[in-house]
């Protein structure tokens, strides 16, 4: 039996590939008609190739066991039917993220300057004040062209109208690049016929970008600035895009045992040959680990004096430490205002109706609202700590509201999005699954948008949660012209 | 430009993987001896555990040097630091915490070796099977050595994988010297005779070395001259002088050299001015003993010119689980 796109139904969701009607969308006809066509045994060869692929080339992440014995390395599911975008809505897409990446630097800036937006009442001073991510170390601080974060992961998902909304934006050290573009090579591997009939656009180049943009961050005029990835090692659980990273860069990938700071107060790193001077880092190692002298003194990731030699202008950080002020899910509502105030424009691309709990009315919705509510705390990352309201029963409602009552700064809420499915190989069978997107923007002189980004998909049936910690994988995600259409 | 700990990791890796190769090789040679020798011989796989330098460690398991005990020693036993499947894992990890250095190619094939072995590891418990896995495992480790060769820049790092994998030989085939060459020496000649020959023969099969002797050494295999050859030719890759002047080559691209250049110029010499005849029959332990006092001590040396310089962070990877002489 091969797959029957006739019983396929998203129901209420917006399905990427299908339309309600059981015909495919602008852009997937072919691979649609090509699957179509394939037996449940070319599926499942091709299936099998893929995870025999990933298993290969060691594509993994890390999952924390409870022996002790450190992470074990798991094999990040991967879907082999990919999702599509069409070129015309991606380009749309790719100007709404440079607007709003544009306004964010503007805003960090602005809040380790003159803090303009407070003083014009824009955003609530409050606001700041609570926030966990704010550093007052960098108060004062100008790192080149303006910019804070250079390498922004911001999540876009659709809801069952089919309105792209983007839904947050990682401005710490946002991972998964790397599983993008292994995931687009595993697809070539498998799938070549696909990629000579359809134009799909290619990715590559993220690499050679990210390589300029950093360079272009050296603050010592030199030819060739010398650049690293800082990692915290590996048991993180990003590790292996870190190396991933570092090889594609072709720089050093170090722990911050391997460097350190001179008498000079410029960041040196140890070599065979003695001491080498480091220009620019990138650095995947959370703000509170990166200077023991300055923030956690216990730190063993991160590099004494390193915060001195980076405000003396000696050594370039991204992300500058400190951008995460506004990865902060209160600041986030806030980001239309940013974009009409910094940029006298409209926003593109807009976000998810929040709730800000710290305001009284709009708690009090969110509270009598809690089972048709998401409700995230402001500053967790990887799905941590939320609650997806028409999913749990009446106790964690009741749970939550608790919390929400205790610290109501620390909480947002959204109305449950019914995110968008794409049809996904389950048992055999091809089911809808929930997924979302996530783009890179790299912030240098310029700025540039990844032609499309990750699909996270959410492989429980009805699961709305996507991140690889929680059961969620990836496919490929192409944009495609569409030509005359 | 080479980070101190990279430098370290990378000729850790080496060793590991060559290692893994001597192993497997070993056993393989060892297998197929013994199913030449008389049903009664007294050699059996005794000497395979000898050869580990931690026979203590198998002692506290297993009553009996028996085939089975001995292959599950030597691949898969958690109780042996050296054990095939952990120096698999130690070279993979490694290569992990560096792989941004290496050709991805490289990490393909250690992370295939790295999953075939996990999952057919029992296949070495049945003699049928053994064969094509023991096989299967050398295979890879030289194509590992043969896609650094060929797809990686020979610059600095890749002296140090040189220097892993020579430094790794040259133990290895001292270490083979040591027990098998001391089982072999004429004690009950009666009793081994009509075997001396093959004996050797496998002495020579172990390092991979018996077509290159024939070539080159034209006696027929005979004990000191298959001593004599494994320890002081120059151009046979396994040979420890071979070993030694490969090193000192590498040695010579890299800074700060001195110190573990004098510490290579000595066990050259060592090598070099030996009378193999005299120390066949009277201190062939002896020697060896010292041989490897000598290896540790280029070890040491290239710890503190190159490898040092940092603190050791306790979440990476490297160094040998345990260094044991033979007493």
């Amino acid at each position: 039996m091969t797959i029957s796109w006739d019983n396929y139904s998203s129901g209420d969701s917006f399905d990427e590939l299908i339309t309600p009607g059981g015909r495919a969308r602008a852009g997937a006809g072919k691979i649609v008609q090509y699957m179509r066509k394939l037996s449940d045994e070319d599926l499942r060869e091709r299936r099998d190739a893929a995870e025999l692929a990933m298993h290969v080339m060691g594509i993994t992440f890390t999952v924390y066991n409870e022996e002790g014995e450190g992470g074990i390395d798991r094999v990040w599911p991967f879907d082999i039917i990919p999702r599509i975008i069409t070129a015309r809505e991606w380009s749309r897409t790719d100007a709404g993220l440079k607007q709003r990446v544009q306004a964010l630097n503007m805003f960090i800036a602005d809040l380790y300057d003159k803090q303009q937006i407070i003083k014009d009442g824009i955003f609530p001073k409050e606001v700041l004040a609570q926030s966990v991510n704010f550093r007052e170390q960098c108060m004062g601080i100008k790192p080149a062209h303006g910019v804070w974060a250079h390498i922004c992961g911001s999540d876009l998902v659709r809801d069952n109208h089919g309105t792209m909304y983007v839904l947050e934006d990682n401005l710490r050290v946002p991972s998964g690049v790397s599983y993008m573009l292994e995931n687009r090579f595993v697809m070539k591997r498998i799938f070549p016929e696909l990629f000579e009939d359809c134009s799909i656009l290619p990715l590559d180049g993220y690499s050679t970008r990210l390589f300029d943009m950093l360079a272009s961050l050296s603050l010592r005029p030199a030819d060739f600035p010398t650049i690293v990835v800082l990692t915290p090692g590996i048991y993180n659980s990003a590790y292996f895009e870190h190396s991933y990273l570092a090889q594609q860069l072709g720089v050093e990938l170090v722990s911050g045992s391997d460097l350190f700071v001179g008498e000079d107060d410029c960041v040196y790193m140890r070599t065979i040959n003695g001491r080498e001077r480091v220009d620019v880092i990138y650095r995947r190692v959370d703000d509170l680990f990166m200077d023991p002298e300055v923030f956690y003194p216990e730190s063993k990731l991160g590099v004494p004096g390193i915060m001195r030699a980076w405000s003396k202008g000696n050594v370039a950080i991204a992300n500058a430490p400190g951008a995460g002020v506004a990865d902060d899910k209160v600041v986030y509502a806030y980001v239309p205002e940013m974009i009409r105030y910094y940029l006298d424009q409209d926003p593109i691309l807009p976000n998810v109706p929040t709730y800000l709990c710290m305001d009284e009315k709009q708690c009090e919705y969110v509270l009598s609202n809690l089972e048709n509510m998401v409700v995230k705390p402001a500053n967790e990352s990887g799905g941590y700590g939320m609650m997806v309201g028409p999913a749990v029963s009446k106790k964690t409602h009741k749970e939550f509201a608790a919390l929400i009552k205790k610290d109501p700064r620390n909480y947002i809420a959204q109305p449950t999005l019914s995110l968008s499915t794409v049809p996904t190989m389950c048992d055999g069978d091809v089911e809808p699954r929930h997924v979302d997107l996530r783009p890179f923007i790299l912030s240098g002189e310029d700025r540039h948008v990844t032609r499309g980004g990750l699909t996270r998909v959410a492989l429980k049936k009805g699961s709305l949660v996507v991140n690889s910690s929680q059961g969620g994988g990836s496919k490929d995600t192409w944009i495609v012209e569409t030509g005359g259409k | 430009m080479l980070l101190s700990s990279v430098a370290e990791r990378v000729y850790w890796f080496a060793r590991y993987v060559e290692r893994v190769e001597n192993t497997a090789r070993m056993l393989l040679v060892n297998n197929n001896l013994l199913l030449d020798m008389p049903r009664n011989s007294t050699l059996g796989w005794e000497p395979i555990v000898s050869i580990t330098g931690i026979p203590e460690k198998f002692y506290e398991r297993h009553k009996d040097a028996t085939e089975r005990n001995v292959m599950s020693f030597i691949i898969m036993d958690r109780n042996n630091p050296s054990c095939m499947l952990y120096s698999i894992k130690h070279a993979r990890e490694n290569l992990r915490t560096s792989r941004a250095i290496f050709p991805r190619a490289v990490w393909e094939s250690l992370n295939d070796l790295y999953n075939y072995t996990k999952e057919n590891k029992s296949a070495v418990l049945t003699r049928r099977s053994r064969y094509e896995f023991l096989r299967q495992v050398i295979d890879s480790c030289h194509l590992i050595t043969g896609k650094l060769s060929a797809s990686m820049s020979h610059d600095q790092i890749y002296e140090f994988v040189r220097l892993g994998r020579n430094i790794e030989r040259a133990d290895m085939t001292t270490r083979v010297i040591d027990v098998r060459a001391d089982n072999l020496l004429p004690k009950n000649d009666e009793e081994l005779k009509p075997f001396d020959d093959i004996q050797w023969k496998s002495v020579l099969d172990s390092l991979a070395g018996y077509q290159m002797y024939r070539r080159y050494v034209h006696v027929r295999v005979r004990g000191v001259e298959v001593l004599r050859y494994l320890l002081q030719d120059k151009y046979f890759p396994r040979a420890v002088y071979h070993c030694l002047i490969q090193a000192e080559h590498c040695l010579r691209n890299l800074p700060m050299n001195e110190a573990p250049q004098y510490a290579l110029v000595k066990a050259q010499r060592m090598v070099r001015n030996a009378k193999v005849e005299n120390i066949v029959h009277d201190s062939l332990n002896d020697y060896i003993n010292k041989l490897q006092l000598a290896f540790i001590d280029i070890n040491s040396e290239l710890t503190s010119s190159y490898f040092e310089g940092k603190e050791v962070s306790p979440a990476l990877y490297y160094g040998e689980p345990n260094i044991k002489v033979t007493a």
